[in-house]
């Protein structure tokens, strides 16, 4: 099968999914106790105000059309308007992604750097204590919770050593310097959970291809062990490792919600939070509805990666 | 991880039970271990507790540990270990709770879709990758956003958002157990597809379902805690170890026992399970062997 081809049939699968997670997403407003229309207003408790939304939002028609009016609204990127700062949401995700792809992006690469090279230590050493070691660290960066460590992180970078600040976030237009020693104790906070993970895949891959066949043939022809390990073997274990990154590249854009919270950092996160504290249901369909999507996009790439470096999946489906 | 046997040993006698060699792996009976001290802690929490849990003190607050409060006390005088005994209960109740729900939807649900087939299984499995597309916390958060604070409520969305994982896994395995041999068998037999999917398939969705669960109440316990730590779980002034960790936040300087324990325990517990879980793999699933 062809690449274009192979793409056209996941795409087409995309669609029913993407259909239910927006039925999904929309019928979490069903779920409001009482009228939606005051519990939309907010603080508002004028009747007026309440009517307004009412026939904005058409909450007096049937829940069908209800769906088809917002998921036209949605298709055509109008999110609607936050209740709080009557900004579109639309231009507040705009604001928001650069910041959390920073981060994802940051936290990947720490993931990669531990996750990587922990996992081929893992599987060459099986049995010796740094294998060991390794494999107790992967599953500490998978069990730890995220925000007590991002506290515990704060608690002796920040408060006690000075070194970096506790919160917030600068720009990396407005001071590069500044805007690494913000996002670094978030990055290596989600970095270890993201690389906890790809540990244990390496490892498992690793296992894998380092009994192989041709792995053996090298080993036979005397190959030095070191190019055995990171040429034969690592190259083949990587394919599911890189499938994986992606999925978890996607997880990351969207699930970085409580080491944004404590660290302050402007992203999706925190603007999910923000808006399920001033109830405003807009921005957490908006992020919840760009997350998923942004994931599901992200699986896809994860998939036509595997697809372009595994050549034994072009025979097969 | 396969190891080429150097010699092949014909074993007659029977093998040990599953339960036997779970437990006869160091990690795994370890791991058995501090999962049980939890739930002893858990149950026996009013006789455990040195304090209510809930009783605050003005003239102690904020207290570094002591010999009367061996973990400090928090911002309001209430003792730290008291509420961080008490918490072990939402802690665990939030993890099996959700999980013992998503299970007992999903056999039923997974049987159907796995064996019907055909577009019950095609609606069934659309839903189910759209709820997988949502990760787990987000949709938990989105859940228990609209459907109000309360620590019911956030088991609801955790039971809700562990769903899809175990649905998926249920439906999975029934059709790989519908082409065996002794499927075919009893359907040849005539027996009807109520008593094959109770004698001959449920039996064998239950070892992968129980290897996830274990992995998914961990997956809970740290979701309950995050809830909590929103605002969105246990409310106060019941204790719960994500609400310490969130009040723990505001005093990180003054007072970092409340913002040690708490986090300690979530970790200890999530790692036992992790351990178990993986354990449980080993000794139940037949590709890890």
């Amino acid at each position: 099968m062809t690449l274009p081809r192979y793409v056209a049939r996941r795409l087409v699968v995309l669609v029913p999914t993407l259909f239910f997670v927006s039925l999904l997403i929309f019928s979490l407003q069903q779920l409001l106790p009482g009228d939606a229309a005051v519990a939309l207003a907010g603080e508002e408790h004028d009747p007026v105000a309440v009517a307004a939304i009412r026939q904005k939002y058409h909450l007096d028609r049937p829940v069908p059309i209800q769906y088809a009016i917002w998921m036209g609204r949605v298709l055509r990127g109008d999110f609607g308007e936050s209740m709080r700062n009557k900004i579109p949401v639309s231009q507040l995700l705009a604001a928001k992604l650069p910041v959390t792809v920073e981060l994802a992006v940051c936290s990947m690469a720490i993931a990669l750097l531990i996750g990587i090279p922990a996992g081929i230590i893992a599987a060459v050493k099986q049995g010796r204590p740094v294998a060991v070691a390794a494999n107790v660290l992967a599953l500490s960066g998978l069990s730890v919770p995220h925000f007590w460590l991002g506290i515990m992180l704060i608690l002796l970078f920040a408060v006690h050593l000075g070194w970096l600040p506790a919160s917030g976030y600068v720009s990396p237009w407005e001071d590069l310097r500044r805007n690494l020693a913000t996002i670094a104790l978030p990055s290596f906070v989600l970095g270890t959970g993201v690389g906890g993970i790809m540990m244990r895949h390496t490892r498992g891959a690793m296992v894998e291809t380092l009994g192989a066949d041709y792995v053996r043939t090298a080993r036979a022809k005397s190959v030095r062990e070191r190019m055995v390990v990171l040429k034969h073997a690592l190259r083949n274990a990587l394919i599911p490792v890189v499938t994986l990154g992606a999925i978890e590249f996607g997880r990351l854009l969207s699930g970085a919600v409580l080491t944004e919270q404590i660290f302050a950092i402007p992203g999706f996160g925190k603007m999910l939070v923000d808006g399920v504290f001033n109830r405003d249901y807009a921005v957490v369909q908006g992020v919840v509805l760009v997350s998923a999507g942004l994931y599901v996009l992200l699986n896809l790439a994860g998939d036509v990666l595997a697809f372009l470096v595994n050549p034994r999946l072009r025979g097969s489906a | 991880m396969s190891v080429v046997p150097t010699t092949l040993a014909v074993s007659v006698a029977r093998r040990p039970s599953a339960l036997g060699r779970l437990l006869r792996r160091p990690s795994a009976a370890t791991a058995v271990g501090v999962v049980g001290a939890f739930v002893v802690i858990a149950l026996a929490a009013p006789w455990l507790a040195p304090f209510d849990p809930v009783a605050t003190d003005f003239g102690a607050v904020r207290k570094a540990p002591s010999m009367l409060h061996r973990l400090g006390t928090d911002e309001v005088g209430r003792d730290v270990l008291a509420r961080l005994i008490w918490g072990a209960r939402a802690s665990l109740l939030a993890g099996l709770i959700p999980v013992t729900m998503a299970v007992l939807v999903s056999i039923p649900l997974g049987l159907v879709s796995g064996y019907a087939g055909g577009w019950i299984d095609d609606l069934i499995m659309r839903i189910t990758d759209a709820m997988l597309a949502i990760p787990f916390l987000i949709v938990a958060i989105a859940l228990a956003a609209f459907l109000g604070p309360s620590l019911t409520n956030a088991m609801i969305a955790i039971g809700i958002a562990a769903l899809p994982v175990f649905l998926r896994l249920a439906r999975n395995t029934v059709l790989a157990v519908k082409a065996e041999e002794y499927v075919e068998a009893a359907r040849a037999l005539g027996g009807s597809p109520l008593r094959i999917g109770a004698r001959a398939i449920l039996p064998n969705m239950l070892p992968p379902l129980v290897i996830q669960s274990s992995l998914t109440v961990a997956a809970a316990i740290i979701a309950e805690s995050s809830l909590s730590f929103l605002g969105l779980g246990q409310q106060p002034p019941a204790p719960s170890w994500g609400s310490m960790l969130n009040a723990a936040q505001r005093y990180l300087s003054q007072a970092p026992w409340m913002a040690l324990y708490p986090g300690l325990a979530i970790f200890a517990i999530v790692l036992a399970l992790n351990v178990l879980g993986d354990g449980l793999r080993d000794v139940l699933d037949p590709k890890h062997r």
